[in-house]
């Protein structure tokens, strides 16, 4: 036992070791100039828009103090050229200043604040939820390829796969919460002020059929990442060695055959991300969920043009640091991607 | 003179190479029971979307002609029921088959178009032009595919809708193409007969089109089907989103009037359950053929079906 520890230990330090400074330095420059494009694109590609920006805020004629909107049209650099509008905006940016949202009457800074919880606690929910059951599925049909539970996991998952989840989100509505359906859940929003249920159970009420929506959906990727990387695994002579050694079925496959097919999987969760931001964006705007996504759809009547830019932001960041998080992750926990 | 005969025996010699391998991989594909289910249920629903005129008249999609009355439910003349302007729902579907499939497949043709290039180009070239082409790959990868999809739509506003959606859709899901085709690229770029034409002077352009691009075709086809159904699962969104052609019935377009018009709170359930059901169908009929191809082409696989 003390040797295992002392090796556990050592494999430890080795990890971290592996974390060259000169391999996180790559990746976190890598992310920031991402981000840097981004941030460009999305600059001017919100300036091609037609109309004057500040005319914005006082749509037919309302608010039109000329005074303000020469104050506003300066304070977006109006007149100058563009290369200085362009580091005015970047300057307000690193102060965490964006502009000001007219459909939302405040800063487009405070709206994306006040949503971003809401949208972490759903979408993380559903995507945990989604991972670990997608994963134990996977590795199931895997372990017994070919079998019946296999052939039936594997069509049960393409089909759902092919499922827009805001499309199971209104059906989930029809059947479970429609006063001409069970009725069982809350149609919309994420609390209900009129509720005698202590907060964060009316939170959990309002949040079972939107989370099972975006749950079903993604279940299909990671049932199908793990199936694929546990048949790999299947008949690895480690495998072998581990049945030898007297271990029943379950252990091999839950002590050897998982931690080695889990690599894929990992990589699967943090590539799906941009696909989290879709599903975020359609089943908030079904359930009325007080997120990132129903805030970007209701930018859109309008539009919204200033608020579209700073959730548009919002979103690439959010999958771009995901996505180094999950580089610098690697090495930690997979031996080969340190050795590339 | 002798070198066109050349030429024609040579290219020739290339398309009976072609048509073998092409009968080769239908003789697989018949025996793929996941495959022909697949492609059985697109050919009825490219017969349907064809046939539309005949299978429901074209009044039905009127609003001021509509034949039924507001939110009827299902009936024996109305089998679907009707929408709140009291169009058939199955008149809809029917026409709506069309637009769903023309977006898709047009979709899918810039999508390939623009993936093939930067794949290829960033798998021929080597040192910064290769880099770019790649950053710009992981780029696309990277930023989240609908909220891109709705700034484009922002600034294609003044473009007739339907085709500000293909074009949207086009230049949103190609990045996926392109890592599959630099992967390949890269291979092709490896083998010796590319060397031998570089030794005997080839340029860039010769390279390209005469040994990398046909060593990629086969695999960017096989891509095309599981790329037409995330077109047309992207085009379903958009439109539920707001930003299809409300001239034009789509599937995406029903369901975005059922849902504005709270076809939910009415109790209207056809109204929304078969136009989803119909997504649903071409998008699991369009994967099942891409797996199958994806299983003939990537011998790999074979064993795991």
């Amino acid at each position: 036992m003390s040797t295992a520890q002392r090796t556990g230990g050592g494999a430890a330090r080795r990890r971290l070791r592996a974390l060259t400074p000169r391999y996180v330095a790559s990746k976190v420059v890598g992310a920031a100039v991402l981000l840097l494009f981004v941030t460009i694109f999305n600059y001017f590609l919100f300036r091609v828009m037609p109309g004057d920006p500040a005319k914005t805020f006082a749509p037919r004629g309302r608010n039109d103090d000329p005074a303000a909107l020469q104050a506003m049209r300066e304070r977006m650099g109006q007149g100058k050229p563009w290369w200085e509008k362009f580091l005015l905006y970047l300057d307000n940016l690193a102060h965490g200043e964006l502009e000001h949202s007219y459909s939302q009457h405040q800063p487009v800074v405070d709206a994306i604040a006040e949503r971003f919880w809401p949208t972490v606690l759903l979408s993380g929910t559903a995507l945990v939820l989604a991972a670990v059951i997608g994963m134990w599925l996977g590795a199931r049909a895997g372990w017994r390829h070919g079998s019946r539970f296999d052939r039936a996991t594997s069509a049960t998952s393409l089909t759902w796969y092919s499922v827009p989840e805001w499309w199971l989100g209104l059906i989930l509505i029809i059947v479970f919460a429609s006063k001409s359906g069970l009725g069982l859940f809350p149609v919309s929003g994420m609390s209900d002020p009129r509720s005698d249920l202590p907060y964060w159970l009316d939170v959990a009420h309002h949040m079972v059929l939107p989370v099972t929506a975006l749950t079903v959906v993604y279940i299909a990727q990671y049932t199908l990442v793990m199936r694929s990387s546990i048949i790999d695994e299947r008949y690895a002579d480690y495998l072998a060695a581990a049945r030898a050694k007297g271990l029943r079925d379950d252990q091999v496959r839950n002590r050897h055959a998982l931690r080695n097919a889990l690599l894929p999987s990992m990589t699967q969760l943090f590539l799906s991300l941009g696909f989290v931001v879709s599903g975020a964006i359609t089943i908030e705007t079904v359930f009325s969920w007080p997120g990132l996504g129903l805030l970007s759809e209701q930018a859109l009547s309008g539009p919204d043009y200033p608020l579209l830019e700073g959730v548009f932001l919002v979103f690439s960041a959010a999958v771009i640091v995901m996505n180094l998080i999950a580089d610098l992750i690697y090495p930690l926990i997979d031996p080969r991607v340190r050795a590339a | 003179m002798t070198t066109t005969t050349v030429d024609v025996t040579r290219g020739s010699v290339a398309w009976a190479r072609r048509r073998a391998a092409l009968a080769g991989f239908w003789r697989q594909y018949r025996r793929d029971r996941e495959g022909l289910t697949g492609l059985i249920l697109l050919v009825l629903i490219a017969a349907v979307a064809v046939a539309a005129p005949l299978l429901a008249a074209e009044t039905g999609l009127s609003v001021t002609h509509a034949p039924g009355r507001p939110i009827e439910p299902p009936s024996g003349t109305f089998w679907m029921g009707t929408d709140f302007n009291g169009r058939p729902i199955m008149t809809l579907i029917i026409w709506g088959s069309r637009i769903s499939l023309i977006v898709g497949f047009a979709a899918t043709v810039i999508s390939m178009v623009i993936g093939t290039l930067v794949g290829v180009l960033a798998g021929h070239f080597t040192g910064w032009r290769g880099g770019v082409f790649n950053k710009l790959t992981d780029w696309f990868l990277v930023i989240p595919f609908l909220p891109l999809a709705i700034a484009l739509a922002q600034l294609f506003h003044g473009l007739p809708k339907l085709l500000a959606v293909i074009i949207v859709i086009g230049i949103t899901s190609w990045s996926g193409t392109a890592r599959l085709v630099r992967a390949q690229a890269l291979t092709v770029e490896a083998r010796p007969y590319l060397e031998r034409a570089k030794a005997l002077g080839a340029g860039h352009w010769h390279q390209v089109s005469h040994h990398v691009l046909p060593n990629v075709m086969p695999l960017v086809l096989a891509n095309t089907t599981l790329t037409v159904s995330i077109s047309i699962l992207a085009e379903t969104t958009l439109s539920f989103l707001g930003l299809g052609d409300p001239l034009h019935a789509s599937w995406g377009t029903v369901l975005h009037d059922a849902y504005a018009q709270a076809a939910i709170s009415n109790g209207a359930w056809w109204w929304v359950i078969f136009p989803g059901l119909s997504v649903v169908v071409v998008v699991r009929a369009f994967n099942m053929c891409g797996r199958a191809t994806e299983r003939i082409l990537d011998p790999r696989l074979r064993e795991r079906a």
